[in-house]
């Protein structure tokens, strides 16, 4: 039987390979960060009381660019939405825990985590303190997360503006659904929501980004109609 | 302001991830949920790329030989083929800088 710690360092080589990805985007979230015109402290808050990367950028894009709170923080909300996904997938493995340990161990719920331990609990379902395996990916994921974007901040406020860095706010998130683009019902959907945010860009209080996403959503249930 | 707007996205964000852990039933959500759910990267995402390459500053179309139409594309090709986070974002900023630069 494997103890609590050999569990939480399972978790933490299994979620290692993906550090190459995130340490680098927590670079570029604090780099974008100080380019749109936030202090390093707010920049850095955002990592530590939101914790979701691309949901950061978006929240600080809308921002500046003077979407209303409500707006951003509903984008926020809309963004990290995926987490009850997975929230429904791991509770299953969690259920046994106490309330404090599973209010504690949510915090660190991220995507490549989730990815990595629910691989694990698959495979070792019925072993004690499996639980120690999301908190040795997710703490892992953390603490990158967190010094990266301070090294972003830093490298932030040297990069000179010319840089034109805010560029890599829409390559990050083409990286970020690249792979979707091979299912031809999402490339349809991501075309109408795309051109839908462009043609609404002007809209008060930037609501494009929820106008938006609320086309495309309809234009995949008309989809799914089709399909029927 | 921005503080209060902060905190509050992170009460959400911590919620969406506790709530099916901690508080709801995961049965509560039924299958049709459940896919449309998988569908939220794939509008909102495209919903911040395309103006963010389309348009300038002031909200209007930008020219075809728009460097960022440049880098966009390299990165979809580049991404579409490697499947790697970082080498797509780094295809796009280089080619980017490229026609900025160089050009």
């Amino acid at each position: 039987m494997l103890s609590k710690f050999q569990i939480f360092k399972i978790g933490f080589f299994d979620v290692a390979p993906h550090l190459l990805s995130v340490i680098p985007f927590g670079i570029i979230f604090g780099a974008i960060g100080i380019e749109l015109g936030f202090d390093p402290i707010m920049t850095y808050a955002t990592s530590l009381i939101i914790f979701g990367g691309a949901s950061q950028i978006v929240f600080l894009q809308l921002l500046s660019g003077g979407a209303s709170s409500l707006v951003a923080i509903t984008s926020v909300g809309v963004i990290n939405s995926r987490h009850l996904l997975y929230g429904a997938v791991l509770s299953e493995y969690l259920n046994k825990l106490s309330l404090i340990k599973k209010l504690f161990i949510s915090y660190f719920i991220v995507d490549q985590g989730f990815a990595v331990s629910n691989i694990y609990f698959k495979k070792n379902k019925g072993q004690n303190f499996n639980h120690y395996h999301l908190m040795g990916s997710g703490i892992t994921l953390w603490l990158c997360w967190q010094i990266s974007t301070i090294i972003g901040i830093f490298l932030g406020s040297i990069l000179p503006e010319a840089l034109g860095l805010k560029f890599a706010i829409p390559l990050t998130f083409i990286a970020i659904i690249i792979n979707e683009l091979r299912k031809i019902d999402h490339l349809i959907v991501m075309v109408v929501s795309g051109l839908a945010a462009t043609f609404f860009y002007n809209a008060p209080f930037k609501s494009y980004i929820l106008i938006s996403p609320l086309i495309g959503l309809f234009t995949a249930y008309l989809i799914f109609k089709f399909k029927k | 302001m921005t503080w209060t707007s902060i905190f509050i996205a992170g009460l959400i964000t911590y919620f969406t991830r506790m709530g099916m852990i901690a508080l709801i039933d995961k049965d509560v959500f039924n299958e049709n949920f459940r896919k449309i759910l998988n569908y939220v990267p794939s509008v909102v995402f495209p919903s911040i790329i395309f103006p963010s390459v389309l348009l300038n500053d002031y909200g209007t179309l930008v020219a075809i030989t728009d460097p960022k139409i440049y880098g966009a594309l390299t990165a979809i090709i580049i991404g579409f083929f490697s499947r790697n986070v970082i080498i797509t974002i780094a295809s796009g900023l280089t080619s980017y800088w490229f026609v900025i630069f160089v050009f």
